[in-house]
């Protein structure tokens, strides 16, 4: 079966953080970019998955600007068989994502969707479950642990009381939670011949999708900072802070 | 305006998350809050939910395709109900995370995720990039789909409501999934997102069997108990564990975080805590720029001391 994995291109998470001052957004200019970490392990799943002969070809469709190449070439050097990019320069919010998405997904038609919980950036945590709600799929999210057998995939879940398990039927959206796997390095080999591999390039509008932003980003602004920095030099001397100074205990 | 807050629950129970999501939706469209409660035999939820302070009316679905709240399932039967609702709101729990989506998707709206604060009902704060940024957005749609970071919305009071139960007309199965089994944590302890005091443990842990030092200082408190991300990667706790940008938002009265550096996405998930204590040996770790309270020393000595100073003033 084929697999399909989205990789997103954010600002890499080594990467303090810098508010524009005139507060439209974050300064992305001269910043390291990265791919999502949580979809560095999708697509370390569905390699694992091709490795246990249970996926036969893996694609990896990034969505945006030009340089989201980058992004498809990293998924390529982990061995990705090929790269799909919906490129534009407009703001892409996960609704529109998940709409884009499907439409290459109805030219591909794989069987089982990987994609990260949530990306860094926006911190949004939608993407795979509006896909798998416009696709009619069902969605497994948050996995911890994925087995695939008889058109079916057994995933586990972290919830926040735990463990969840649930069977789902293929095909089906998987969004990945940390311990799902550890993601490898691309090998020297691999990086050269990521190069060779192929990457199509779509348009949105190619597509038929109208990826106008629902939301209006009125303002982005820095938290209040805290002042922090105080040592005590004592157990003794913390205790008594905590019960006359803050008084929280 | 009106707005339905899905309540989240065990089927016996009601879970706290919910009286944040209602402290949202009252913020929002008071007094015009309703609650849905979905599930198998869960009318003593809703008779809970009826309590609750600021509800106008609990809708009740009571079926079994409900029972462990599948987003495929549960999905279809908010959407059904969101013509009456300008707003749909859950808390930001891995529930409502899976949930809300789904029915944004399906209603053709954004979402806007883990909202902070409210501005005007079409305009909300939410932390982005770890809450290195807070964006204020509006949200062009006719039913806005939120849900709400619980540390931000103080809980309503669970009682002195005395709203109506309805039962609304339940909408099946999708048969797209179905429920295999739970591993839940068993813990005496308070939970983590609702706890007054909470204290963490890093990698400086070591081990999973170290973690009883922290359960000591813990009980003397009536402290829940969490771990940064490298514990739990590092297998020494569970994943239910985890405090960061990624795992569970809290913001306790005290919280203190014993062997954590204080990676960004670790800070995150804690940093609106009333008071921070840093207990770690390494001075230069930037957990202490924002704490509150810095000790810099020997974990291993540390807590044993820290639970008897503890003792000693109880």
């Amino acid at each position: 079966m084929k697999a399909l994995v989205a990789v997103k291109r954010v600002i890499d998470y080594n990467v303090k953080i810098r508010v524009k001052a005139d507060k439209t957004g974050v300064e992305t200019a001269n910043v390291k970019m990265s791919m999502n970490p949580f979809d560095e392990i999708a697509v370390e799943e569905a390699l694992r998955l091709r490795e246990a002969g249970i996926v036969s070809e893996i694609i990896a469709v990034s969505l945006g600007v030009a340089q989201c190449q980058e992004t498809i070439r990293t998924a390529l050097a982990m061995d990705a068989d090929r790269g799909i990019l919906v490129q534009t320069d407009a703001e892409l919010q996960p609704l529109a994502v998940a709409k884009l998405l499907k439409a290459v997904i109805l030219q591909e038609n794989p069987e089982i969707v990987i994609i990260g919980k949530q990306a860094i950036d926006d911190d949004c945590n939608q993407t795979g479950q509006m896909l798998s709600a416009l696709l009619g799929w069902p969605q497994a999210t948050f996995a911890s642990k994925v087995k695939i057998s008889d058109g079916r995939a057994q995933v586990t879940r972290e919830v926040d009381g735990g463990l969840e398990t649930v069977s789902i039927k293929l095909p089906a959206v998987i969004t990945t939670d940390l311990r799902l796997n550890e993601p490898r390095y691309a090998s020297l080999p691999n990086i050269m011949r990521a190069k060779k591999k192929p990457i199509a390039t779509m348009t949105p509008e190619a597509l038929g999708v109208d990826a106008t932003p629902h939301l209006v980003v009125l303002k982005v602004e820095e938290p209040a900072k805290r002042q922090g920095g105080r040592k005590v030099g004592s157990v003794a001397e913390l205790v008594d802070k905590l019960k006359t100074e803050a008084r929280v205990i | 305006m009106a707005a339905l807050v899905v309540a989240e629950h065990d089927n016996r129970a009601l879970r706290p998350a919910t009286l944040n999501a209602v402290a949202a939706a009252s913020e929002i469209a008071a007094p015009e809050v309703d609650i849905l409660v979905a599930g198998k035999d869960c009318r003593s939820v809703a008779e809970a939910a009826a309590k609750i302070a600021g509800a106008r009316k609990v809708l009740l679905a009571d079926d079994a395709a409900y029972e462990h709240a599948l987003a495929e399932n549960v999905a279809p039967l908010v959407v059904g109900l969101a013509q009456n609702y300008s707003h749909l709101l859950a808390t930001a729990t891995t529930s409502g995370k899976n949930l809300m989506p789904r029915v944004a998707a399906m209603l053709d709206v954004m979402q806007i995720s883990d909202i902070s604060a409210v501005v005007s009902p079409d305009t909300f704060v939410r932390p982005i990039y770890a809450g290195n940024a807070l964006a204020t957005v509006q949200s062009k749609d006719p039913i806005k789909v939120v849900t709400a970071r619980g540390t931000a919305f103080p809980p309503v009071e669970a009682t002195g409501g005395t709203a109506a139960i309805e039962p609304v007309q339940t909408t099946g199965t999708t048969g797209l999934s179905e429920f295999v089994g739970a591993e839940l944590s068993k813990s005496e302890r308070p939970e983590l997102t609702s706890a007054r005091i909470v204290i963490s443990g890093g990698r400086g842990m070591q081990s999973g069997d170290n973690f009883h030092l922290l359960e000591k200082v813990a009980d003397k408190l009536g402290a829940a108990v969490g771990a940064s991300r490298a514990a739990v990667d590092a297998g020494f706790v569970p994943n239910d564990y985890q405090v960061g940008q990624t795992g569970k938002i809290v913001a306790p009265e005290l919280y203190i975080a014993v062997g954590i550096s204080g990676a960004i996405q670790h800070l995150a998930g804690m940093k609106d805590s009333k008071v921070i204590v840093a207990i770690n040996k390494d001075e230069e770790a930037p957990i202490f720029q924002i704490a509150d309270y810095g000790l810099v020393g020997d974990l291993f000595k540390i807590l044993p001391e820290l639970a008897d100073e503890l003792e000693r003033h109880q």
